[in-house]
């Protein structure tokens, strides 16, 4: 019996898994950096360039979304449930629930930020994307800061993520993170 | 007879005066209405339309519909009244990579030719001065008439290297195009009827 297919991530589940987590960090540290920059050509192909990936993202997200709800992943292995207690599992279940909600959320209030403050999108300087929200400077100031809370928050739960990834891995040894990583040859 | 000259010279003068006052004093009449007045421009930003417009310009028009030939337009446009609607964005429009308003506070335009058309339509040639470049321009104008006040509309393309609008590091046309779209609504009092 091959237990392997049934316990780990498909291939396709880990393509988005792992080219989101890269596209995120990369995203977010553009969008750290480019908010301090002083008025410039470099500032204003940043700002474009996190726009255009923030869309990407979107669409990823979207897809990824779709083949969650069209796949059921591999269930946690028994013993890997039985050695959570139950604020683990509540946790556990909350974070993903919470990241997938900030993957449409974040991109979506950046999308209507940059609308409202009367800059449309138009992806990678060819495709005009609509205006979700009217050009509207008051509007815009009130979205403004949701865009980076809402980023810092998914940032926050990733690290929880991650952290609780290499807790299992290497202080639990539970053999958890080999179900994302396409390489794994151990169960 | 050097004389003679000068004094010919100085009835000529004179001539041309008078002429210029009977052309003001007809024409003394035809003001730009600033608040129902508007001049914009639209530019790209890395393929995204940016708005802007000049919150401060005046016009100095001598104008007969009928005679469109003999017209003058004159604009003048302060630079420091730029905006395109975002504070950073126009915190910069002044400085001298844009439009260097200390050393050219306005810029203007003077026509050389007005041509009708016919139907309220119009082509005024003329010369716009942007940082002290000179170039020459061609608009299309319509007129439409609303009891007292008479409304010109318009748009025209400019390249903004031509005027050096947006130098240095911003001189690069793949982060903000060297098209330039300019737009305007010009209200005027005392234009005759046509």
């Amino acid at each position: 019996m091959n237990s392997t297919s049934t316990t780990r991530y498909s291939p396709v589940a880990m393509a988005l898994h792992w080219i989101l987590a890269i596209a995120l960090v990369a995203i977010f540290s553009v969008g750290v950096y480019m908010a301090d920059l002083p008025f410039s050509p470099q500032r204003l192909k940043l700002y474009n360039w996190h726009k255009w990936a923030g869309v990407c993202i979107l669409i990823l997200s979207v897809l990824r979304l779709l083949w969650r709800l069209t796949h059921t992943p591999p269930a946690l292995p028994g013993q890997v449930v039985n050695a959570m207690p139950g604020w683990q599992t509540a946790a556990y279940h909350a974070t993903h629930g919470l990241l997938y909600a900030l993957f449409f959320i974040v991109p979506l209030v950046g999308w209507a930020y940059s609308s409202a403050a009367g800059f449309s999108i138009v992806l990678f300087g060819v495709l005009p994307l609509p205006d979700f929200v009217p050009a509207d400077k008051a509007l815009a100031e009130l979205i403004k800061p949701w865009h980076e809370i809402t980023a810092f928050a998914m940032a926050g739960l990733a690290a929880m993520h991650v952290a609780a990834a290499l807790k299992h891995h290497f202080v639990d040894r539970d053999g958890l993170l080999q179900r994302m990583l396409p390489t794994a040859n151990g169960q | 007879m050097q004389e003679m000259t000068m004094k010919f010279s100085t009835l000529f003068k004179l001539g041309a005066l008078g002429a210029a006052l009977l052309v003001t004093a007809a024409h003394a009449d035809q003001k730009l209405l600033p608040a129902q007045s508007e001049i914009g421009f639209v530019s790209k930003q890395m393929g995204v339309p940016v708005e802007g417009r000049f919150k401060k310009f005046d016009a100095q028009i001598a104008f007969d519909p009928k005679k469109p030939e003999v017209s003058k337009i004159a604009f003048t446009i302060d630079t420091g009244s730029a905006t395109v609607g975002a504070p950073e964005s126009d915190a910069e429009l002044p400085k001298a990579p844009w439009f260097n308003v200390p050393k050219f506070p306005q810029a203007s335009f003077q026509s050389s030719a007005v041509k009708g058309l016919g139907a309220g339509k119009f082509e005024v040639t003329g010369k716009l001065s942007i940082k002290g470049n000179v170039r020459d321009v061609v608009v299309p104008v319509t007129l439409t008439q609303n009891g007292a006040t008479t409304v010109a509309t318009g748009a025209f393309g400019l390249k903004r290297l031509g005027f050096k609008i947006g130098e240095g590091d911003w001189a690069d046309t793949s982060m903000v195009a060297d098209d330039v779209q300019v737009k305007f609504k010009l209200a005027l009092s005392g234009i005759a009827k046509f």
